[in-house]
């Protein structure tokens, strides 16, 4: 196998362009565990740990620009305040060795339902940064995904960045794991109230073939009691349901279908309560 | 030879560092899958993708013809018996004709890398003609459709005591599920085979069970035993896991064949495949009381599925049958336990062995006749627990203490756990956030166990030591040989401290376990402590005899390498009476007889000793979206005599925490005869944010007829915490809950 070592981000995109098989590898906690499980031998690994510019994060206008080989330990320590929601998403991946070493691309790239990082990068509608030898382009994360594990970057792509806006109001992310720590989400649902705009934004991690945003919940904004008061019990409901309705779940060894909609339909509920709270406190 | 010297100058019931304990947590210690050796080769197996299958054809081309293939092997290379198995021969070295599960080995290759073998063995083309799987226990019980020519029951042992027709006021009936759990212990198989120049073969091997593993080897290989040397290589845990012979024979097979030194190591995802597990079990329990709760009897009916091959089953369906109503005096019995093939993953010997599936249910029963007598679920227990003299539902009176009362008294007591805070490190769900507090209810439930120590109904259970006593370096030292494993239980540490107190001496050296000494029976049956902590303990003795009759005294023990009156006089130095001839004796060891159950009656003296502990659980349960936390253990336990504290209350924490997996999250989820789930991905076992507080009440009440008054240590916490943790869940929830493990679904309804 041959190890690709660019030391820019131009001869990593260059490389990719040479060699579309190769896979890339930025903390390795997934390539790796497919490697060693003999699952997977590519011909050739692109290793992303030299590119300086992948592991830089800046501010751009009122939204971040958040290079792909962040790892989830400096998110929670270096943007926690102004990403809630992914950094509490970020503390629930994994121990802390793999939140050492794991990066928000490196889940992207692996595109995988259940990743973490997508319901909140969902929810605050972020954008996908990609680059190749043939240019930039950027996609919205609600358009990233097209079934499991499988993305819209090209065999030459790489990504460079997600853009996502420093948060405006509240946001929550929730996970149900059957163990305390250290587990694949049997389904997650992450929640963005934008104040300003009074608008709910969604992400459902987990139960589907992709990640899914619950747009009819998300619709509910309209009906919010934007104005500082108690939300009412009917609307919290309501929302927790079509959180729920709007997953698309199989049974699988994780758990039911059944179950998923349900907790989900729990956690929509419990998350737009907890945002709101912050929100009147505000 | 190599050894081990044990941290100076601590004798029994004191707690000596582990020689293992800073290198396994530094990661330097040398597992069995870090042996090497030159010029060797690694072997891989081709496994069964289907439960059940004829083989029509096998084409080895493609593996012969891979660059780096040394060997490519099927059943028809093996040398000697072609079925091996612990109690009953019924498990082919390699697959012959058919196979039976889904992981059954087929063929074995050996080649100069690890991948290489693999490929190769992806290469071999098996022709199969799949036929549909029996899967179901029960139904297979009287099918037409046999795993084995022999019809699917592997054994049936009824249980009757008393009156058959007795009739109670209060009658409380269920039916409960018990699911398949993995061992999953540290470091899967692995092992290394080195050809000897003699025609046989060296095997440096993770096992439980030298000996155990030699005969069958030596079978298999058509070698005389002699010519099979077995040494035990790092051992990373087994729980039962490492008593039936996984890669052992395929290794010595391909090793021969090659005339070079073989590995094999298997994967995580292999290992799942490559050892049995834990009986999954179905059991329908009735139970009549009187009015004040009193027990009148019990039925029960406990089906354990045993899968493709026998292993320990016929031992395991004993146990849960035998210890099947629980430690409460019942006067009148029916019980049948049976064990039955399947085209399921065969299942064995797990730390509880058929104790822990009886107990799931006896518990749970006790807890539904105090609901329907409306009395405290502690005072039911109490009032109906075992005490010394009572005889069991076989017949067998039950010596020495047995503090049943005792030890429920003590966790009902402990203080219970504090108030949850707002942490979300305290809540169910944890830091994944799923409540700050919302459907949150707390439920306490209890559990006490029973639990054999050591092989019972009549098997000779015995372990051999070996003990020399010589001067090294103008010092009295020590050497204790034994071939008893050490499996992280701490084994090698109880040896040394023995003979420091026997002999008095501070240097003691632990020998390798292997073959050269003769066997040790199997680190299992929570009995090595017991059996060969016996056998050291009476090799000592023997010592102590000679070198009294060599200072022609038989007044004076042995104390700081001294030879002292019982008044503190010292009479001679060991180093004089040593001189320089060592004083070397072998000693055989027995416990006391057991006995055969009557095959109609299941009367009998079968057992050697019981053990006993008690569990209090604490929980917090969302119970919305089914989420558990275990706040807090609280257990007690009856060691007789800790003989090394510190590893005793490891034992305890240790195996409360496998019985809090199996309540709450381990399942090896099988469907259709095919493991779903064979990684630590799906397969999920406690972290240590999973893990509660314990509060560990030891207590040594000394058992008169075992060594230093000990009891079997390691099986009994994991019996009784399962059902105390599910009792607190129905306690949380208001639900039935006879299934473990219990999952999120089955407190939501969803
Ligand atoms: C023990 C363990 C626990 C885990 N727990 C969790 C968990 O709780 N939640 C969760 O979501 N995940 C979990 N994971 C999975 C994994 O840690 C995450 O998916 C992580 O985000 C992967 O990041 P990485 O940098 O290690 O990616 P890598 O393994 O390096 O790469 C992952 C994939 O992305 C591709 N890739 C990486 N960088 C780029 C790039 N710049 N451009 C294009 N493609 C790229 C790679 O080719 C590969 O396909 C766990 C993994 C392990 C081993």
């Amino acid at each position: 196998m041959e190890f690709l070592r660019p030391s820019t981000w131009d001869e990593a995109l260059a490389a990719k362009a040479e060699h579309p098989d190769a896979v890339p590898i930025a903390g390795g906690t997934d390539v790796m565990v497919e490697l060693n499980f003999d699952r997977r031998r590519p011909p050739a690994l692109l290793d992303l740990t030299r590119v300086a510019s992948l592991a830089d994060w800046a501010a751009d206008g009122d939204r971040l620009r958040i290079g792909a080989g962040v790892t989830y330990r400096r998110i929670i320590d270096e943007l926690g305040g102004r990403l809630p929601g992914l950094a509490m998403a970020a503390r629930t991946v994994g121990s802390p060795q793999i939140r050492n070493r794991g990066t928000v691309g490196g889940n992207l790239g692996s595109a995988s339902p259940a990743g973490d990082a997508h319901p909140p990068l969902l929810a605050t509608g972020a954008e996908v940064e990609i680059g190749s030898v043939r240019g930039v382009r950027t996609v919205a994360v609600a358009d990233f995904f097209q079934g499991p594990k499988r993305s819209v970057l090209a065999p030459d792509e790489l990504i460079a960045a997600f853009l996502v806006p420093a948060a405006t109001g509240p946001q929550q992310f929730a996970k149900v794991g059957t163990r305390n720590a250290m587990v694949i989400a049997v389904c997650s649902f992450a929640l963005a109230l934008d104040p300003q705009r009074r608008t709910i934004g969604t992400g459902i991690g987990s139960a589907g073939p992709t990640p899914l945003r619950a747009t009819e919940a998300e619709a509910l904004a309209a009906e919010l009691p934007w104005e500082g008061k108690t939300l009412p019990d009917t609307i919290v409901q309501r929302f927790g349901e079509l959180v729920g309705a709007a997953a698309r779940p199989i049974d699988d060894v994780r758990g039911s279908a059944a179950y998923r909609r349900h907790a989900l339909a729990v956690l929509g509920g419990r998350t737009l309560r907890w945002a709101w709270e912050e929100h009147r406190c505000a | 030879m190599s050894t081990t010297t044990v941290g100076a100058g601590a004798g029994i019931g004191t707690s000596p560092l582990r020689p293992d304990g800073t290198l396994k947590v530094t990661g330097e210690f040398a597992f069995s899958s870090d042996l090497w050796a030159d010029r060797m080769l690694w072997g891989a197996t081709l496994r069964s993708p289907h439960p059940r299958a004829r083989i029509v054809g096998i084409d080895l081309t493609g593996a012969v013809a891979t660059t780096g293939v040394h060997a490519v092997l099927t059943a028809e290379d093996v040398p000697g018996k072609k079925l091996y198995g612990l109690e009953h021969a019924d498990q082919p070295v390699l697959a012959m004709g058919q196979v039976r599960y889904a992981g059954e080995p087929v063929a074995i290759v050996a080649a100069d890398h690890p991948e290489t073998a693999r490929r190769a063995a992806a290469a071999i083309v098996v022709e199969y003609e799949v036929l549909p799987p029996i899967t179901d226990p029960v139904a297979a019980i009287d099918a037409e459709e046999t795993v084995h020519d022999r019809g699917n029951l592997l054994r049936h042992v009824p249980i009757r005591k008393g009156s058959l027709e007795a009739t109670a006021p209060v009658v409380v009936t269920g039916e409960y599920e018990v699911g398949m759990q993995d061992q999953a212990f540290l470091g899967p198989e692995s092992g290394l085979a080195i050809p000897a120049e003699d025609g046989g073969v060296d095997l440096f091997i993770a096992t439980q069970w030298l000996h155990g593993d030699l005969g069958q080897v030596a079978d298999c290989l058509g070698l005389p035993p002699s010519k099979v040397r077995l040494s035990l290589a790092g051992v990373g845990g087994a729980f039962g896991g490492r008593e039936d012979v996984s890669m052992q024979v395929h290794a010595c097979m391909l090793a021969l064949h090659t005339g070079r030194p073989v590995k094999m190591v298997y994967s995580r995802e292999e290992s799942f495949h490559g050892h049995v597990h834990r009986h999954p079990a179905r059991m329908w329990y009735e139970h009549g009381a009187d009015l004040d709760g009193r027990l009148v009897y019990v039925k029960a009916r406990i089906v354990l599925d045993g899968g493709a091959y026998a292993s320990t089953s016929m031992a395991v369906v004993a146990n849960a049958t035998t210890l099947g109503v629980g430690p409460y005096k019942v006067p009148n019995v029916v019980v049948d336990g049976y064990a039955v093939y399947t085209n399921n993953p065969p299942c064995g010997a797990m730390r509880g062995f058929g104790a822990v599936q009886a107990c799931f249910a006896y518990e749970s029963q006790m807890d539904k006749l105090a609901a329907a007598l409306g009395l405290d679920p502690v005072d039911v227990r109490v009032r109906n627990a075992l005490e010394p003299g009572d005889t069991m539902p076989t017949g067998q009176v039950v010596h020495g203490p047995a503090p049943v009362a005792d030890l429920l008294d003590r966790v009902r007591a402990a203080a219970p756990p504090a108030q949850r805070g707002d942490d979300l490190r305290e809540l169910p769900g944890g830091v994944a956030n799923t409540t700050h507090g919302e459907g949150v209810r707390r439920g306490v439930g209890y559990g006490i166990g029973i639990k054999n120590v050591g092989f019972s109904e009549g098997f000779d259970d015995y372990s051999t030591a070996r003990v020399r006593l010589e001067v090294v370096g103008g010092e009295p030292a020590a050497v204790v040989h034994t071939a008893a494993a050490e499996v992280g239980q701490g084994l090698v540490t109880i040896q040394a401290q023995i003979v420091r107190t026997e002999l008095g001496v501070e240097q003691v050296t632990v020998a390798t376990a292997d073959t050269t000494v003769g066997s040790a029976g199997s680190s299992s049956a929570s009995r090595q402590t017991y059996v060969t902590g016996g056998a050291v303990k009476a090799a000592c003795e023997a010592v102590r005899a000679a070198v009294l009759r060599r200072a022609g005294r038989d007044d004076v023990t042995l104390r700081g390498g001294r030879l002292v009156t019982e008044g503190g006089e010292v009479v001679a130095d060991l180093v004089d009476v040593l001189g320089d001839r060592p004083i070397e004796e072998t000693v055989e060891w027995r416990h006391k007889p057991t006995h055969p159950l009557d095959p109609r009656t299941g009367q009998g003296d079968a057992h050697v000793q019981y053990a006993f502990a008690a569990h209090r659980a604490t929980v917090d349960v969302d119970v919305e979206l089914g989420l558990v936390r275990v706040v807090e253990i609280a257990t007690a336990q009856d060691v007789g005599r800790a003989l090394h504290p510190q590893s005793v209350r490891g034992q305890i924490a240790g195996g409360t925490a496998q019985g809090l997996g199996l309540a709450v999250m381990e399942e090896i989820q099988v469907v259709d005869g095919l493991i779903r789930n064979p990684s630590f991905t799906d397969y999920l076992i406690p972290t240590i944010l999973d893990v509660p507080p314990m509060r560990i009440d030891v207590l040594e009440l000394g058992d008169p007829s075992a060594p230093y008054g000990l009891r079997g240590v390691g099986e009994p916490p994991t019996i009784s915490s399962t059902p105390a943790i599910v009792a607190a869940i129905r306690a949380a929830t208001g639900l039935a809950l006879n299934r473990v493990p219990v999952r999120p679904e089955h407190l939501t309804g969803t």
